[in-house]
C-alpha cells in the first residue's frame, strides 16, 4: 500500500520533475561544468582550470559590480516594503466590503500580467531630458534648466524596479493580512491600544510570513535582472547581470558561467537565510 | 458600521498615488502613440494621428512584428495548457508526502528564484554544445515552463490546502472509483483556480523575455523584437506597438476573469455542477 501511494505520486509528479531535470537542473550543471572551461576568441574547449573564477575573484571590478548589485536590491526592498506593505494593509483593514477588496487587488496585479519591457519603455516621456518631469518642474520655476539624472541613473533603475516588483511585495503580504483574524484587532482596540500600536504590535508580527516571502522575490528579481539595469542606465551602470550578459554578448561562455555560478550561490544563500524564519508550504 | 477615521482618507490617497504610478506610464505612452506624423517620443503632441499604427503595418518601419506576435501567441499557447496539466498532476501529487517531494518542492522554489540568464545560459549551452538548435517552441517552450510551473504550482498549493477532503470522501463512499472522484468532484470545484493557472501560464509566457534571450533561435519571440526595436528605433511607432501589445494583454486577461466571474455566478445560482456528468 505504502509503494502504491508513492507510486502514484512519483507518476503525477513526473511531468513536472522532468520538466525541472530538463530545464532547470541540468543547465545548472552545464553552467558549472562550463565555468572551468577555457575560451579562445571565437570558440570554447574542454578543460579543468580555475582561471575564469581566479580572473573573477581577484578583479575589483567584480566587487565593485557586487556592491551594486546589491545596493540596488536594498534600496528596492526597502521602498517596495513601505509601499506594498501600506497598499495592502489599506486593502486588508480600511476597505470594508471583500467585493472592493477584490476589485483594487485586481487593478494592483494586472500591470503583472503585461509587458515589463514595455513598462519600462514607458517611463521615457517621463523622464527624459524634456520629459514630463522635467517640463513640469521648470515650470513651476523649481529648476531652471532640465535636471540629467533622471533618466539612464541609478534613480531611474531603481524607479524601474519599485515600478516592476512592488506587486510581489503587495500580493503575499496582502494574502496574509486577509487571513488575520479580526477579532485579534478587536481585542487589541478593546485593551486600549491605539491604532499605531495594533499596527505595529499585532499586524506587523502576524503579517512577517508575507513579508518574508515579497521580500525573497522582490531581492532575487532585482540580483538577477540584467535588463532592466541595462536599458534604465542607457547601459551606463552595471550589475552582475548585465556581467554575464556582456560575456556572453563576446561569447565567453566559461567566464560567464564562472559568474553565473558565483550568482546562483550568493542568491541561493541569501534565500536559505530568509526560508529559516518563514515556512513557505504553510503559507500558501 | 462605525465611522471612518482620518488614516483611511491618508491611505485612500496613498492608494491613489500608488494606482497612477502604476498605470500613469502606460496611459502616457497610449497618448503618445497618437503622435502626429512629426512628432517624437515626449511632448508637445504634434498634432493627432494614427501614423505609427499605420507604421506597423510596414515591413521596413519595425521588421517581422507580425511574425513575432504570432510565435510569441502560439507559444503562450503552448505553455498555457502544459502548465495547467503538469501544474494539477503536480498539485495532486503533492497532496500526499512521496519519498523525494521535498526535492522536488526545493526544485520548484529554486526555479522560481534562480536569476533567468542562467536558464538562457544553461539550456542555450546545452543545444550548442550537444549540436541541437535552439528553436522558440523546443528550447524556448523549455525555459519558460521553468518560470510559469512554479506559479502554477503554488497556485495549486494554495487550492488544495483549502481543499474540503469530505467531497472526495462522500464521492468515494458512493463507489467512485479514484479517477471518477478527480474527474466528476475534484475538477469542477477547482476549476476556477485553473482559469488563474492559463491566465499565469499564457501571459507570462507571452510577456517573458530574459529566459527566452539566447533560447529562442532565429525567430525572435515579440518581446525580444520589442527589445531590438528599442535600440534602433526612435520613433513613436514603438509606442505604438507598446499599446498595441498593452491592450491584447488587457483583452486576454479581462477575458480570463470574466470567465472567472461567469463560473462563479453560475456557480452561485446553480449550487455545484459536481456529478452531473455522471448521469
Amino acid at each position: 500500500m505504502t509503494l502504491n501511494r508513492h507510486l502514484t505520486g512519483w507518476l503525477m509528479a513526473l511531468p513536472l520533475t522532468a520538466v525541472l531535470a530538463v530545464f532547470l537542473v541540468l543547465p545548472i550543471i552545464m553552467i558549472v561544468v562550463v565555468s572551468f572551461w577555457g575560451a579562445t576568441e571565437w570558440s570554447i574547449y574542454p578543460a579543468f582550470q580555475f582561471d575564469n573564477y581566479q580572473f573573477l575573484l581577484t578583479s575589483d571590478v567584480t566587487y565593485r559590480v557586487y556592491f551594486n548589485t546589491l545596493k540596488y536590491a536594498a534600496i528596492t526592498w526597502a521602498f517596495s516594503l513601505l509601499i506594498g506593505f501600506t497598499v495592502a494593509y489599506f486593502l486588508a483593514f480600511h476597505v470594508r466590503t471583500l467585493t472592493w477588496q477584490i476589485a483594487l487587488f485586481l487593478l494592483c496585479t494586472i500591470p503583472f500580467w503585461t509587458s515589463n519591457i514595455i513598462r519600462m519603455i514607458s517611463w521615457i516621456p517621463f523622464l527624459g531630458r524634456n520629459g514630463l518631469a522635467n517640463s513640469a518642474l521648470m515650470s513651476w520655476g523649481v529648476i531652471d534648466e532640465p535636471l540629467e539624472w533622471l533618466l539612464f541613473s541609478d534613480f531611474s533603475v531603481i524607479l524601474a524596479f519599485v515600478h516592476l516588483y512592488t506587486l510581489f511585495m503587495v500580493v503575499p503580504i496582502f494574502n496574509t493580512m486577509m487571513r488575520i483574524d479580526k477579532s485579534l484587532i478587536e481585542a487589541a482596540s478593546d485593551a486600549g491600544a491605539s491604532a499605531w500600536q495594533t499596527l505595529w504590535h499585532v499586524i506587523v508580527p502576524l503579517t512577517k510570513p508575507g513579508i518574508m516571502i515579497g521580500t525573497i522575490f522582490v531581492v532575487t528579481l532585482v540580483m538577477g535582472d540584467f535588463i532592466t539595469v541595462r536599458f534604465m542606465s542607457g547601459s551606463q551602470k552595471a550589475n552582475v547581470g548585465r556581467l554575464i550578459s556582456n560575456d556572453i554578448a563576446l561569447l565567453q561562455y566559461p567566464s560567464a558561467s564562472a559568474t553565473a555560478v558565483i550568482l546562483l550561490i550568493t542568491v541561493l544563500m541569501v534565500i536559505g537565510l530568509m526560508l529559516r524564519f518563514v515556512d513557505i508550504r504553510k503559507e500558501l | 458600521m462605525e465611522p471612518r477615521r482620518p488614516a483611511f482618507y491618508i491611505l485612500s490617497a496613498f492608494f491613489g498615488l500608488f494606482l497612477v504610478f502604476l498605470y500613469g506610464p502606460t496611459f502616457t505612452i497610449a497618448i503618445l502613440s497618437f503622435q502626429g506624423p512629426q512628432g517624437g517620443l515626449t511632448f508637445p503632441m504634434r498634432g493627432v494621428s494614427m501614423h505609427w499604427f499605420y507604421d506597423l503595418f510596414e515591413q521596413q518601419a519595425v521588421g517581422d512584428i507580425w511574425g513575432s506576435f504570432r510565435r510569441s501567441f502560439v507559444l503562450g499557447l503552448m505553455v498555457m495548457v502544459t502548465t495547467v496539466v503538469v501544474s494539477v498532476l503536480g498539485g495532486l501529487a503533492f497532496r500526499k508526502r512521496f519519498a523525494g517531494s521535498s526535492v522536488v518542492f526545493y526544485l520548484i522554489i529554486t526555479s522560481l528564484v534562480i536569476p533567468s540568464i542562467l536558464i538562457s545560459l544553461g539550456v542555450g549551452l546545452i543545444f550548442s554544445q550537444s549540436g541541437l538548435r535552439v528553436h522558440w517552441a523546443t528550447s524556448g517552450f523549455g525555459s519558460q515552463l521553468t518560470w510559469t510551473l512554479p506559479f502554477g504550482l503554488l497556485i495549486m498549493f494554495a487550492v488544495f490546502n483549502r481543499f474540503d477532503k469530505s467531497y472526495e470522501e462522500a464521492a468515494r463512499d458512493l463507489g467512485a472509483s479514484p479517477w471518477q472522484t478527480i474527474r466528476y468532484v475534484v475538477l469542477p470545484i477547482i476549476a476556477p483556480s485553473l482559469i488563474g493557472v492559463a491566465l499565469f501560464g499564457f501571459t507570462l509566457s507571452y510577456d517573458e523575455f530574459a529566459r527566452t534571450l539566447l533560447t529562442a533561435g532565429s525567430y525572435n519571440t515579440l518581446p525580444l523584437e520589442i527589445f531590438g526595436m528599442t535600440t534602433n528605433v526612435t520613433t513613436p511607432v514603438i509606442f505604438a506597438l507598446g499599446t498595441m501589445t498593452t491592450v491584447f494583454s488587457f483583452l486576454v486577461i479581462g477575458v480570463f476573469l470574466l470567465t472567472v466571474w461567469l463560473l462563479g455566478k453560475r456557480r452561485a445560482k446553480q449550487g455545484s455542477d459536481a456529478g452531473k456528468g455522471l448521469m
